[in-house]
């Protein structure tokens, strides 16, 4: 079953197409890796799929509902959340109001109520013990190290109880045992159900991670497995290493 | 979920220091400080002293609505004096059209003030917050002389360069400034109240959310223009409310000072020396700026001399205090007790605490 379905996704900056009529499907409640060489418009993907770029014709589904081109805000309430490629918290915040600030509230009263309702601190603090953190949660965010920033990030797009998470390259710049925490938190919310989709250069972190492997190529999909068939697929090979000279030529 | 196993990277906990001085300490302050407050013109009632309150608390008021939207949102206007001027205009059209007495009856008008500067800013807003950091600063400056403008041009609504007097109060000697002082007190605690209310807030903390990273915040569900935009006729709803005060206690309005440069430079100026996006900060620097800057009036007459001062005053904050005096002070406070934390720690259990050494210019204090 199918979670997020893109359909001949278009996106152009100027000549260059990133995005060229890609069409994928992410499987629901699985680990889905995401490569492919620099360029093949993998981030670009991210951006339209959670708001951040609009597509120019093309469409994007949750659970078979049309999201294409909806806003940043509105994708997140629709059970999609995301990191970033470089790390991205609210460095002047403390830890504990970064994952506050993911806390959902409708209405004008519950906006103008104090942050911090027990209820969502209760919640917020389940989030950072699960990465780890709750001992730094009064510490200013900005000064925490990086992997322990790559954490928080990771802990306040949880705190709304996404049903898909994107992270986009989670193991870069990260120490193996980092990783292996992370790997470890992943597998842990995944088997709670939670769909990833995750783009990534560490291949053996994929090929470990991953249930399924898509793989993007010059804007669109290439092709998509189990990490062991994508890791023998010619295509692939070809696609990282470039055309080598025919035999005979 | 289940507790990790795994301890992460250099977490090995740090004995918390807090960022802020303890509540006893903040809410005592703030109570002290109020108490000298009320207490100031009735110790020193000579008018010239007095006058100096007023313009002070005309500058608090501003100060603390301006930060409201800049402070919290990081957002830099510097085109706020546009509802300062419409605040004037208001109370003074308002006053002028309805006949009304010089008296009490004016502070009446405050809220209008404010109310019509918070509805003017919402479809300027809507424009400005469009765009972003230095592109937004220059707009925001271009809207208020484009108002200026406006006021000079629009001679029968406004009389131009010719102004518009607004009728005097009878109130005489010792007495003249105090209405406009305690009036103007009030209008400030009301402002601080609201500004530390939104502080606390769910939406306050998006804005702040909004003030280091806007896209991040858009990516967690924060309405990011509905934020800014309230956060903007907040802030000009007290700057319209120290507007409406202004004119009735000068007397006129003329649309160099309602809409004037240096109002903006003066506001931005003493909330970065204070302390932006800080509670304190905005207090602090009007209480200290303002009778000065009044001082350096009474001294050199009108050749902007204050001006010249606050420049030199400025570039010493942003060389030995960037952030202002109190995330400055209070950051330096905090070093000194990490320091302290750490010997105490080494001497018991050497461990990396897994923060960096930099306290840095932080906060929210």
């Amino acid at each position: 079953m199918s979670v997020i379905q893109v359909t001949d996704l278009k996106k152009s900056y100027g000549g260059i197409h990133a995005l060229s009529g890609c069409s994928m499907t992410f499987e629901d409640k699985a680990i889905n890796g995401l490569i492919g060489p620099n360029g093949s418009g993998k981030t670009t993907l991210f951006n339209v799929i959670t708001g951040y770029e609009t597509a120019d014709s093309g469409q994007v589904s949750l659970r078979g509902q049309d999201i294409t081109n909806a806003k940043p805000d509105e994708v997140f309430e629709q059970g999609i959340g995301r990191t970033f490629q470089i790390t991205r918290i609210f460095p002047r915040l403390t830890v504990l109001e970064n994952v506050h600030v993911a806390a959902q509230r409708q209405g004008f009263v519950a906006q103008a109520r104090g942050w911090d309702s027990a209820a969502e601190r209760e919640r917020a603090m389940e989030v950072l013990e699960f990465v780890g953190l709750a001992r730094l949660a009064p510490e200013i965010a900005g000064d925490l190290s990086y992997g322990q920033q790559k954490l928080l990030e990771f802990a306040f797009i949880t705190m709304a109880r996404p049903s898909v998470i994107l992270l986009d390259e989670p193991a870069g710049g990260v120490n193996p045992s980092l990783l292996r925490h992370i790997s470890d938190r992943i597998r842990a919310l995944n088997s709670e159900g939670v769909t990833f989709i995750i783009v990534e250069h560490d291949m053996e972190f994929v090929m470990r991670l991953c249930d399924q492997v898509l793989v993007m190529h010059q804007g669109s999909a290439l092709t998509s497995g189990p990490p062991e068939q994508v890791r023998s697929d010619p295509a692939v090979l070809e696609a990282y290493l470039g055309t080598g000279p025919k035999e005979g030529s | 979920m289940t507790a990790t196993e795994i301890a992460p990277v250099g977490a090995a906990s740090p004995q918390h220091v807090p960022y802020r001085p303890p509540r006893a300490v903040r809410y005592g302050a703030t109570a002290g400080l109020l108490v000298l407050l009320i207490a100031f013109p009735l110790v020193l009632p000579n008018p010239t002293v007095t006058s100096i309150g007023v313009f002070t608390m005309i500058y608090l008021i501003a100060a603390i609505g301006w930060n409201i939207f800049s402070g919290y949102s990081g957002y830099i206007s510097i085109g706020h004096a546009a509802y300062y001027g419409i605040g004037q205009y208001t109370v003074a059209l308002i006053t002028i059209h309805a006949h009304l007495p010089g008296g009490w009856g004016l502070f009446g008008l405050l809220p209008v003030a404010g109310v019509v500067s918070a509805l003017a800013s919402i479809p300027i807003g809507f424009l400005l917050l469009r765009v972003r950091r230095h592109t937004f600063i220059v707009l925001t400056i271009a809207i208020m002389f484009i108002l200026q403008l406006l006021a000079f041009n629009l001679t029968r609504f406004t009389n131009g360069s010719g102004g518009l007097t607004m009728p005097f109060p009878t109130w005489t000697g010792n007495f003249f400034n105090m209405p406009f002082y305690y009036v103007g007190l009030l209008a400030a605690v009301v402002a601080g109240a609201a500004a530390w209310w939104i502080r606390r807030s769910k939406y306050g903390l998006g804005l702040f959310a909004i003030r280091d990273d806007e896209e991040r915040a858009r990516g967690l569900g924060i309405k990011v223009t509905r934020s800014k935009l309230i956060a903007y006729a907040a802030s000009a709803f007290f700057v319209g409310i120290a507007g409406g005060l202004y004119a009735p206690f000068v007397g006129s309005v003329y649309p160099q000072f309602a809409f004037d440069p240096t109002f903006d430079l003066a506001v931005a100026v003493l909330v970065f020396v204070g302390g932006i996006g800080t509670l304190s900060g905005p207090v602090l620097g009007a209480l200290v700026l303002i009778p000065l800057q009044q001082y350096f009036y009474l001294q050199f007459g009108n050749a902007n001399l204050y001006l010249i001062a606050y420049g030199v005053l400025f570039i010493l904050i942003l060389r030995l205090l960037p952030g202002g005096i109190v995330p400055g002070v209070t950051s330096a406070w905090r070093a000194r007790l990490v320091a302290r934390a750490r010997a105490r720690q080494e001497d018991t259990r050497p461990e990396d605490t897994g923060l960096k050494d930099d306290a840095g210019q932080k906060g929210r204090a």
